[in-house]
């Protein structure tokens, strides 16, 4: 009974309720903390989006040629048309599950920004799914006979590029969560807005497989994934709200 | 009934009439400009001395390039006001837009490729203006998608408006990236828009041309608004009273 | 106390609508401190529609919600951190223990000690089953880990979407005791129900919301 009214004697109104509310960056880190133990526990859903590159990556050889001198040209195209598919096909999961058992409800009425803690989702989505993608581009690049001297610019594009490719999932999968069944149309939606990431990212691995500096290129890419991160999280928490309505 | 209309100016009725009452005040002037503006721009404008002929489809690929863009951005507005002032008729406006400028961006790209054939000797060139009008068809293919995709109109509303935002903030970035891709593998690029001397027998029925296809769009979307309107409020008691009078 | 006591949630004239469905046709009500307003009426009469419209989720076309004297919607957050919703279903990872599921959600919201958490997790009855993965709980044990969610909140109003489902006649007296502690601390409580409350006649107040 005691502890009851321990609790009780922290009802606003007692004015305590303000120095209890964690800070936006500690709650950043719960969220964070909490999506990578969720992933964790089922990680076949970790391993899926990885196997998938590496398989559309496979097909370029057997459907082409098995010459790395001509592979090494269409390289930079296949791995970011693979690394763009790849991370498609875990957006349909980024807010799912929450949406589904009723954790997404209680996060829009937490009195937090919501755009806050659709952020940190986003973050731990990107550290899931994008970073070990970009960790592996650079492998998949191997195999497609680029020289060890170009890894570092795919690894480095990569890394950017999946940056704002989850973001840019993160507003598609907010769209499409009142939507059953919404692989494809989430597809449709998010591959024309990833359509700069495709160019300049294809376009910095091009160059360091040449052996020219690429760091313009790595810019653009940079300032995409900046440009990203200030709105994508508006408009998702805009349209969360609107499919929890 | 009229609970969900609360501007006067925006009640369905009101829409409903004012619409149908302003329509052909666009319809006539649209139709008398495009004929004069045909005439001009296929019998009494010279011919080309590089293209020949050929250049003469411009009359009809401009203006429609013209409304693909202005529809979106339409669309895309009166989806902000929607969200915003939650004003249904402004998502009416984007619903019943959103077909016609998917339809002018279609007949732009069926026109452009037309004049590549004469002009490149192919029906298709990666054409930078070219290609962004394919992306952008994707864009309001994604968006009708998306609309479709909901069975609650108020949540198909209130989502594809946020789309549309999204959209017409990326349209910038994916066009130049694009402009910017062409420009490395320095693609072909003979559309003549860009020519700064028209002499005014061109130059006159192309304006003409566009005024024609600007009130045109106008007319057909006061009458799509109509039928949107209807739907609508299909349940209300003035509908009813409107189809028996 | 005194500051709670002056606290009051006003329902004016409230419509909503869900597509072409009139759900709520201004409703109207009033709850104060030490209040608790049971929600009644046939399937599809309305009660979700109109505590999800309370909680500030649905937006009404006409009428308002106001607490404390303001309408919600002139500051959505502040609101928001002076209530606590749950929904039909508890929302709780089957993944995560109780525990982890407690810390994740509440804690996104407020800081609170250790033995905070332990006494919610007492009250509910759930020590002993507590750090076993939510998804080896039985329905009602699940239910319970959202009651100790909510003890944990430490929010005046409650809004409460059928709190007693999945419960033994035990796990109902236990919600019943817990909105009438609530309500003795100042609380506020508002309940969707099929089965009346087990709570004490005192600040009990009635809607029954009909169907259309």
């Amino acid at each position: 009974m005691s502890d009851v009214n321990v609790l009780h004697a922290t009802l606003p109104g007692a004015g305590l309720e303000h120095s209890s509310a964690p800070s936006a960056l500690a709650v950043a880190r719960l969220m964070l903390e909490r999506d990578l133990r969720l992933a964790f526990r089922k990680s076949s859903q970790l391993v899926q989006p990885l196997a998938f590159f590496a398989m559309v990556t496979t097909l370029f050889p057997l459907a082409i040629t098995p010459e790395l001198s001509r592979l090494r040209h269409i390289a930079s195209g296949v791995l970011w048309a693979a690394a763009l598919l790849a991370s498609l096909l875990a957006l349909e999961f980024l807010f799912r599950d929450d949406a589904q058992d009723g954790t997404l409800e209680q996060y829009a009425l937490s009195g937090r920004a919501l755009t806050g803690l659709l952020s940190a989702k986003t973050a731990a989505h990107w550290l899931l799914t994008g970073l070990p993608l970009a960790l592996m581009a650079p492998l998949a690049g191997v195999a497609l006979g680029v020289p060890t001297g170009a890894l570092p610019g795919i690894l480095a594009s990569v890394t950017l590029g999946t940056v704002t490719m989850s973001l840019l999932g993160a507003v598609g999968a907010a769209l499409t969560l009142g939507v059953r069944r919404a692989g494809a149309l989430l597809s449709l939606l998010t591959l024309p807005l990833a359509i700069p990431v495709l160019i300049f990212g294809a376009h910095a691995t091009q160059l360091a497989i040449r052996g020219e500096p690429y760091g313009a290129s790595l810019t653009l890419l940079a300032a995409l994934a900046v440009f990203g991160m200030t709105l994508a999280p508006l408009a998702a928490a805009a349209a969360v709200r609107i499919n929890l309505e | 009934m009229a609970w969900t209309w609360f501007h006067r100016l925006a009640s369905p009725p009101h829409v409903y009439r004012t619409a149908g009452r302003l329509a052909p005040w666009f319809a006539w002037p649209a139709a008398i400009l495009i004929i004069a503006g045909l005439i001009g721009g296929l019998w009494l404008a010279p011919p080309d001395y590089q293209q020949g002929d050929a250049y003469r489809i411009m009359y009809v690929h401009a203006p429609s390039a013209w409304l693909s863009l202005m529809v979106y951005t339409l669309m895309a507005v009166a989806g902000g006001i929607g969200l915003i002032w939650r004003m249904k008729v402004a998502h009416a406006v984007a619903a019943a837009a959103a077909p016609i400028g998917a339809s002018f961006t279609f007949a732009t790209l069926v026109t452009g490729s037309l004049w590549g054939k004469p002009m490149w000797g192919t029906y298709w060139q990666w054409d930078p203006r070219l290609t962004s009008e394919l992306l952008l068809f994707f864009l309001y293919l994604g968006y009708m998608g998306l609309r479709a995709a909901f069975e609650d109109l108020q949540r198909a509303d209130r989502v594809s408006a946020v789309l549309a935002v999204v959209g017409v903030v990326n349209v910038p970035i994916i066009h130049y990236s694009v402009v910017w891709w062409n420009s490395l593998h320095q693609g072909p690029s003979v559309m003549y828009l860009g020519k700064p001397t028209m002499p005014p027998s061109m130059l006159v029925p192309l304006l003409i041309m566009f005024l024609g296809f600007t009130l045109f769009f106008a007319a057909v979307l006061l009458m799509r608004l109509r039928g949107e309107v209807l739907n609508r409020e299909r349940t209300a008691r003035w509908v009813t009273e409107e189809i028996s009078a | 106390m005194t500051g709670i006591s002056e606290a009051t949630l006003k329902g004016e004239s409230v419509h909503l609508w869900r597509g072409e469905r009139h759900v709520l046709r201004g409703v109207g009500f009033t709850v104060s401190s030490g209040e608790c307003l049971q929600l009644t009426g046939p399937n599809g009469a309305g009660k979700t529609s109109l505590l999800r419209t309370v909680c500030g989720m649905s937006y009404p076309e006409a009428g308002r919600i106001c607490w404390r004297g303001q309408d919600i919607r002139d500051d959505l957050p502040a609101f928001h951190t002076e209530m606590a919703y749950l929904g039909h279903e508890p929302p709780l990872k089957m993944e995560l223990t109780g525990r982890e599921n407690l810390h994740y959600w509440v804690g996104v919201r407020r800081r609170y000690a250790r033995a905070q958490l332990d006494g919610a997790l007492e009250r509910v009855g759930g020590q002993r089953w507590a750090d076993r993965p939510v998804r080896t709980l039985s329905a009602g044990q699940k239910r319970r880990v959202a009651l100790a969610g909510l003890l944990l909140m430490a929010v005046p109003l409650w809004l409460l979407d059928e709190p007693t489902t999945n419960l033994d006649v035990e796990g109902q007296r236990l919600v019943g005791t817990l909105i009438d502690e609530h309500l003795a601390a100042g609380g506020l409580a508002m309940a969707a129900v099929h089965h009346p409350l087990a709570v004490s006649e005192r600040g009990l107040r009635r809607l029954e919301l009909g169907v259309v």
